[in-house]
């Protein structure tokens, strides 16, 4: 793929705006951890000034509950993880979040409007922007057109107004600005008039975070922003994402990757079958029982015997059924 | 043989009705499925609705002209909601049932003996283009250079027609280069993208299928004056058919395609009628082979044909973007 050797430029420090500099990035993270200082660590803590508040979430996909959810609050301003092994119901939970899907009951509000029953695009309107796990770059549009498509408030979206050049054209000017600005940051100047589909995976994962930003969030949702990315992108990428902190943004994101959750995370959410099961700042998350438990089975260091080998088989079997069910529903 | 006769008849096919009549249907679909992925399989049941709109009011009613005009376009739209309200917020096939099966009901609908009155049957209705040609400026007689030409009637309406194709393509470039056309090029690529985005998406796809239906429209009314008679057969699923074809020869999402692809595309069935017509008569191909009812059969498979192997060696279509293309394959 000819794109790769360009992947490289995306390693160089992350300095590319004033603000970006390392002293304010720890100054944020400190004020972050600061103020997750005094929250105890516990599933369902509260937090000093929440901006996502979750009551009793529950979602089923038939017999199968992918999320019950009791209580979670997310920090303003802090880097918050949400991890937990597959099939946990992270990426349902964050369906639900942006309203991508309807819960079966339960309220969860954003700023203190409630969410409930919202159309997702107004979820983005209010500022909540979220990426994919499987990254939707529009691949016949050029890369410069996918981030004009960002911009919020555009007059030329109107079918009326969009005949008349003169009405939207000093606009489209302003937004080409701001988004040559972002891909500058990003690294992606130099493919602006490409198609979004001759990207590398890595590049399209940048082009979809900047175009996110485009909307101008105050929260952005990152679902799984290290999948399938090349090594050698991820600690620019990491970058990104704490200079979202860095310019006041709250983020929530999906990861596996426990390096990545550990290096700039400010707060981890575990979930596990539907439930959270534990919240903290990461070392202390990474050492508790429940989360080991959770991802490694509670008897994962006694010897088995036949009959233990045959449940964890059955359960298994089981296991693959429902997550065959669950995709199946995805489907529909 | 007479050749020049077989050009004059192909070069007045390519601006010919049927080309008017397939270039309007194809710029509809082409903001349905071009611009904004939406697979539309009943762009005739739009024409149909055009047509007898207009010759209903005049015909049946004796109602003006101009309102007959009215009553097509609102009938479009009111088409586009019906098809649109339930079937745009689900996936995309969805759309594609409702559409196709739509079409064949309104076909059916306006050829049922119950309606005879009112829509005239499996004849039709005729006896409503009067108040068209009342205003037709051009006075009477031939209008030819040379052989090629056209009697002051078919001057007329040709002249509306492609004026028409003209306003819809201006029309579709202004709205294709402007933010609003991002958007739908968006939807045809990814809606959930373009949803997290804070579009509202399920109201762009209205907006889209409104504007293709009212722009296919256009192509039943140059239909219903051009043969100052219409019948319901006529708007059946080939019509849909032979306006996807259209397009996908000239190229789906560009603005000239549709109209460059209706006139290579009605140029062609009328070479191969006319050179195999004149071959069997002038005895080059026994009658034993191929006879003259058999050619207008054989000429739609030489069209597909000439469809595959532009598939194969073009598959942008004439005027696509190879890029584009190459993109979907990686």
């Amino acid at each position: 793929m000819p794109a790769e050797e360009n992947e490289q430029i995306g390693q160089a420090p992350l300095a590319p705006t004033p603000r970006a500099e390392t002293g304010t990035r720890r100054d944020r993270r400190d004020a972050a951890a600061l103020a997750l200082k005094g929250v105890p660590h516990e599933p369902g803590a509260s937090k000093p000034d929440p901006i996502v508040v979750v009551d009793d979430m529950l979602r089923q996909f038939g017999g199968l509950t992918a999320v019950d959810v009791e209580h979670v609050e997310v920090q303003r301003g802090a880097i918050t993880a949400l991890i937990g092994p597959n099939g946990a119901g992270k990426t349902t939970f964050f369906n639900l979040l942006t309203c991508f899907d309807q819960p079966d009951s339960g309220t969860w509000t954003f700023n203190g409007h409630s969410l409930t029953g919202v159309a997702a695009h107004r979820v983005a309107r209010l500022g909540m922007v979220r990426t994919f796990q499987l990254t939707k770059a529009l691949s016949k549009l050029t890369v410069i057109e996918n981030m004009r498509l960002g911009a919020t408030g555009q007059r030329g979206e109107n079918v009326f107004r969009a005949l008349f050049r003169s009405v939207w054209r000093t606009q489209e000017g302003e937004i080409t600005d701001r988004a040559d600005d972002l891909l500058a940051r990003f690294k992606l100047d130099t493919k602006r008039e490409d198609f979004a589909g001759s990207l590398s995976g890595g590049q399209r994962k940048l082009l979809e975070m900047a175009r996110a930003l485009m909307v101008g969030p105050e929260m952005v949702m990152l679902d799984e922003p290290m999948a399938g990315v090349n090594p050698a992108l991820t600690q620019s990428l990491l970058g990104h994402v704490k200079d979202l902190r860095e310019d006041g943004m709250t983020v929530l994101f999906v990861e596996h990757d426990m390096d990545m959750v550990r290096d700039i995370s400010d707060w981890v959410i575990v979930m596990a079958q539907g439930k959270v099961i534990a919240e903290g700042p990461p070392d202390s998350v990474m050492g508790d029982q429940r989360v080991i438990d959770a991802y490694l089975g509670s008897h994962h260091d006694a010897a088995l015997t036949e009959e233990d080998e045959e449940q964890v088989l059955a359960e298994a079997e089981e296991a693959l059924e429902r997550e065959r069910a669950e995709n199946e529903e995805a489907k529909h | 043989m007479d050749w020049t006769r077989i050009l004059i008849n192909a070069l007045e096919a390519s601006v010919g009705l049927q080309a008017v009549v397939f270039a309007l249907a194809a710029i509809g679909l082409n903001v349905h499925f071009g611009y904004t992925g939406l697979l539309n399989f009943g762009q005739s049941g739009f024409l149909a609705v055009a047509a007898y709109g207009l010759a209903v009011t005049v015909a049946t009613f004796g109602l003006p002209f101009w309102l007959g005009i009215v009553i097509g376009l609102v009938g479009a739209v009111l088409l586009a909601l019906l098809l649109g309200i339930p079937t745009l917020r689900l996936r995309a096939d969805y759309l594609a049932i409702v559409t196709i099966a739509s079409s064949e009901i309104i076909r059916l609908v306006v050829r049922s003996v119950t309606f005879e009155g009112t829509f005239g049957g499996s004849d039709g209705r005729q006896n409503f283009a009067a108040g068209f040609y009342s205003l037709n400026p051009y006075p009477k007689g031939n209008y030819n250079i040379g052989e090629f030409g056209f009697p002051e009637r078919v001057m007329w309406i040709l002249t509306v027609g492609w004026a028409l194709v003209g306003l819809s393509c201006l029309i579709v470039l202004l709205l294709m280069r402007s933010p609003w056309g991002r958007v739908l090029k968006a939807i045809r690529e990814d809606e959930d993208a373009v949803r997290s985005l804070g579009k509202n998406v399920y109201s762009y796809k209205m907006q889209s299928l409104i504007i293709g239906g009212v722009l296919g429209s256009l192509g039943g009314f140059v239909y219903a004056l051009g043969q100052a008679s219409i019948q319901p057969d006529i708007f059946g699923t080939d019509t849909t058919f032979f306006a996807y074809t259209v397009l996908i020869l000239g190229g789906a999402a560009r603005v000239g395609a549709p109209v460059v692809g209706a006139m290579i595309f009605w140029v062609i069935l009328s070479l191969t009628d006319n050179v195999l017509n004149q071959a069997i008569d002038a005895g080059y191909i026994s009658s034993s082979i191929i006879n003259n009812t058999q050619v207008g059969q054989f000429r739609f498979m030489l069209v597909g044909l000439l469809l595959m192997i532009l598939m194969i060696f073009r598959p942008q279509g004439i005027f696509g973007d190879r890029r584009e293309i190459a993109l979907d394959a990686r």
